[in-house]
Parts: C-alpha cells; structure tokens; sequence
C-alpha cells in the first residue's frame, strides 16, 4: 500500500533534526576544546578520550555497568511472575491488580524518590524502629547508600520489563499450559519449558528497556546514593552543568553510547543463539 | 474464547501483592508526614502549597509540555508505524533505525545532545525547547507499541478489503485504525507517563527561570525534607490515582487488557 508511506515523513524529518544532527554534533563536540567560560571552542583536541582511562573513572565504568545488570535481573525475576499472575487472572481481579501497580508509576520519579528518602529520613519510620531496637545506625549511610539506589531503580524500571512481557504473555495461547499441565509439567516446568522459550524476544526487549536508561541513570544515585555512589550519568552531567566542559562531557557520551551499542549486541548473540540450539 | 486459563502458582500471586506494599509503602510514610505537624495532625503544609503561586506557574508548564508532546508523539509516532508495517515506505529499514537508536539512548545523552543543537542553533531555553525534546523521546515509544501491534494485523484483511474495491484511505479508516486504536490509547498513555515522569530531559533543555513541577520538587528537596514538599507530592500524587481511576471508568484500561 503505496500511499500510506506518506506518514512515515514527518517523523522521519523529526529524526533527523532532532536525534541524528545533535548526535553528530555531540561527536563533533568531543574533539573541540572546552572555551574559557564553559561553551565550545573550535579547536581540534583529542586529549579528551585519552583522559577517560583512569583509574577514577575506569571505576565508575564499572560500578555503573555492575548496577545497570543487577536492576535488569532484578527487573526480569519480579516482573516475569506478575506478568504470569496477571494474565491468568479473571478480568476484574486482573483490572484491580493493574491500577495498583499502574498507579505508583504513573507517578512522577522525583516523587517516588522523595517519599524514599521520607521513608529513611530523619523523621521517617525506618530510623524509629532501629531506635526502638537499639540497633546503632549511621544517619548518613542509611540514607544514601547503594541498597536504596537499587531499590530505586529496580522501583522505577520494573513497567519497562512488566510491559513487554506483558503483552507477549498476554497474546500467548494458554491452552499449551494447559496440555503441559495435562501431561503432568509442574508448575517450574511449564515456566522454563513452555512460557520462557516461546516469549525470549519479549525478556530480550525488556532487558534492554532495563538496562538502557539505567546505564545512563542520573537522578537516583544522585538523591539516593550521594558522591560516594557516582555513576557514569553523574560524571556526565558534573562535565556539561556544573563544570562545563562540554567536549569531556560530549566524550565521555561517545563512549557511553559504543557501550550502549555494543552490550545488547553481545547479549542478544550469546542469549537467543544459545536456546535456540 | 474467554475460556479460563490455569492459574498462575499462588506463590507469585503473594509476590505480586507484595511488590505492591513495598511500592505505596514509602507513599503512605508520605502521606502521613504532609499531615503531621510536630506529633499533631493538621492540614496547614497543604494550605502553604495551595497559596503558592511558583507551584502554580509550574504546574501549568508541565501540563501544557505533557499534552502537547504526548499528542505530538501520537500522531507521528502511528503514522510511522503505519508506514513501517502497511505502506512501502521507501526509508523503512533507516526509520526502524532510527527508532531504535532513539529508544537505545538513555535520556541523559538525547539531554546533553539536544542542549549542545539548542546551544549551536542560538536557541535559548524555554518549554518550547522542552516540548521538542519531550516529542523526540516519547516518538520512539509510541512507534515500539504501536508497530507491535501494526505486525500482528493479518495481511489477508487488507487484501480482501481490496479485492472488494476499497482505496487505500477506505483501509486505513475503517480497519487498520480501528484495530490499532487499543495500541494507541496505550501509546498516549505511555507517552503521558514519559513526559510526566521526565526529569532529565527537562532539566538539561529547561534553563533558568522556568520550572515544571518536578524540577521544582528537585531543587527545593535538595535543601531539605519538609511537610510542605510532603503535601506538595501527595498532592501530585492523588492527581496521578484520579487520573487512573478516570481511565479505569472510561475503559481504557479495560480495553487493553482484554487488546
């Protein structure tokens, strides 16, 4: 259907101009030199990859890449038995599961944040009933340490995994559970033999829906993880709004999208060959 | 075929009730610190937020972001789809690459990528900038729904549409809309719940000045926890749940599930 390709421009235009262009200019940022009030330069320095194999910053590479794989593990093991739960559910039961779960991510991040650092705050519960069990406690590292900032994140990406397999599960003919069921599967078995492999390319989609955003992740560590927790989108930002050196900050992107590019890649070789075998 | 389904193990069952507690739990610890004054309940942290004119100006900006650029998403993010799975569109292969790149990005690179365009255009910051870059981050969404979908229509309703003598346009109105349009809704919802929940991409394309709500929530928490700022996100909060059960009423949700 020929004249329906029309619709396929304005979008096509859209990204050229506001995803492809700032891209490049992004990679051309990189090789510029920073001026002496913050902005741009055109000077021609590479200084700025060289300057990213250190030791600080190798590090926070890998606490960054160590959480980003974690949150989508994490991710995957919850969001997989909901997804089952809610597609086998009557309807109505199924519609009042799904508000409640809808409901706390509809809410914006920031005020999911906060109501954490409610939680653990001064004032907050937590802190009452540690002091009612006189267990001795650490104000600041028990309000900004790195088992919040997982909470956070595996709390804030969960739909990105739950939709995905969601709807896979969703469109899934059931009655193949029922004749695995029939022929005496347990319950693990009709996961690992019939649900998991027909619905790979949904955990696939959602992994990478995960593992995307929480590899650029800027807000949570920095509400909930404090300097000591500092990832690769905190370094980032520090570059372009606080320090503004945008062509470091510009470099350190590159290198964090060849990341981006490479690591799905990998993932999708290794997990969806191998089953297939 | 409504036929019953087996039933998930109950252990995943209690999970799934438990998630939800461990979700609204820190809300509800907010909830009761906008209501308490120094051990004594009182409704005045609400009435601070009620009278105060920055939340004001700042819900309005973000209200207007969220519609314009959901609804700005919608349009181009069906119409590319359309394009993608129906029409032979002769740039389909760079498109779906595009999307993917767009949806590949984490928010924090498409940020700082459209803040150095808006920097080298001589653009200054405003909610327009904000609203371009909002649309350029929830396309991408939209287009992963909807063309899911667009996948699954079977091809022989189109060909029989046609061997009966219906245009290109009849199609598109009377069957291909009609089956996306469960696909759309829940596009727009996501789009709505990008924009809504956006931090990054507002904070980087913002500039100084002018705030949504939750670049306000962001700067003045930095300064400290206050009953105040409780009431202010309860607030925001109960918002979102009328939100929720409207779309429940209106069967949105409803149509969704049953796709």
């Amino acid at each position: 259907m020929k004249k329906l390709s029309v619709f396929g421009w304005p979008t096509y235009i859209w990204f050229c101009a506001f995803l492809i262009v700032p891209l490049i200019l992004v990679f051309i940022t990189s090789f510029l030199t920073r001026g002496t009030y913050g902005g741009i330069e055109w000077h021609f320095n590479s200084s700025h990859y060289t300057n990213i194999f250190r030791y600080e910053y190798i590090k926070i590479f890998l606490t960054t890449l160590k959480l980003a794989f974690t949150t989508s593990f994490l991710c995957l093991l919850i969001a997989y038995p909901i997804a089952w739960v809610l597609t086998t559910l009557p309807k109505q039961k199924r519609n009042m599961i799904l508000m409640f779960l809808s409901v706390p991510f509809l809410t914006n991040l920031i005020i999911r944040v906060y109501a954490i650092k409610v939680f653990v705050g001064y004032d907050g519960p937590l802190q009452a009933i540690l002091k009612a069990l006189h267990i001795s406690y650490d104000q600041f590292s028990l309000t900004q340490n790195q088992v919040l900032v997982q909470y956070g994140m595996v709390a804030s990406y969960l739909p990105f995994m739950l939709f995905p397999i969601y709807v896979a599960l969703e469109k899934f003919d059931y009655t193949l559970v029922e004749a695995a069921k029939d022929l005496g599967a347990s319950n693990f078995r009709v996961l690992w033999d019939v649900l998991l492999p027909n619905t790979k390319m949904a955990i696939f989609n959602g992994f990478t829906l995960v593992l995307v955003p929480s590899l650029g992740e800027f807000v949570i560590p920095d509400l909930l993880g404090g300097a000591k927790n500092m990832l690769i989108g905190n370094l980032i930002t520090e570059q372009f709004l606080k320090s503004r050196d945008w062509p470091a900050g510009s470099a350190l992107s590159i290198v964090l999208i060849l990341m981006l590019f490479a690591i799905p890649q990998i993932i999708k070789k290794f997990f969806l060959r191998q089953r297939r075998a | 075929m409504d036929r019953q389904r087996p039933q998930a193990p109950r252990i995943f069952l209690l999970l799934t009730i438990a998630v939800i507690f461990i979700l609204y739990l820190p809300i509800a610890v907010m909830f009761l610190n906008s209501l308490l004054d120094h051990g004594v309940w009182t409704f005045r942290w609400y009435q601070a937020v009620f009278v105060d004119t920055y939340l004001h100006e700042s819900l309005i900006n973000t209200l207007i972001v969220a519609a314009s650029s959901s609804a700005i998403s919608l349009l181009l993010g069906v119409g590319a789809s359309i394009a993608i799975g129906k029409g032979l569109f002769s740039l389909r292969k760079s498109l779906e690459a595009f999307t993917f790149l767009a949806l590949g990005l984490p928010e924090l690179v498409m940020a700082l990528s459209l803040l150095t365009l808006f920097y080298l255009l001589r653009i200054s910051s405003s909610l327009l900038t904000v609203t371009l870059a909002h649309i350029t981050f929830t396309v991408s969404f939209v287009i992963l729904t909807v063309h899911s979908r667009t996948i699954t229509l079977e091809k022989y309703i189109d060909e029989a549409a046609m061997d009966l003598g219906a245009s290109e346009w009849q199609i598109l109105r009377t069957i291909i809309l009609p089956l996306l349009k469960p696909a759309c809704i829940s596009a727009l919802l996501l789009g709505l719940l990008l924009s809504f929940d956006d931090f990054l991409i507002t904070f980087y394309t913002i500039g100084v000045g002018t705030d949504t709500l939750p670049i306000k929530l962001y700067s003045e928490m930095r300064f400290g926890l206050t009953p105040k700022l409780s009431a202010l996100s309860t607030l925001m909060f109960i918002c979102t749940v009328l939100l929720s059960i409207t779309m429940l009423r209106t069967g949105v949700i409803k149509n969704i599930v049953k796709k």
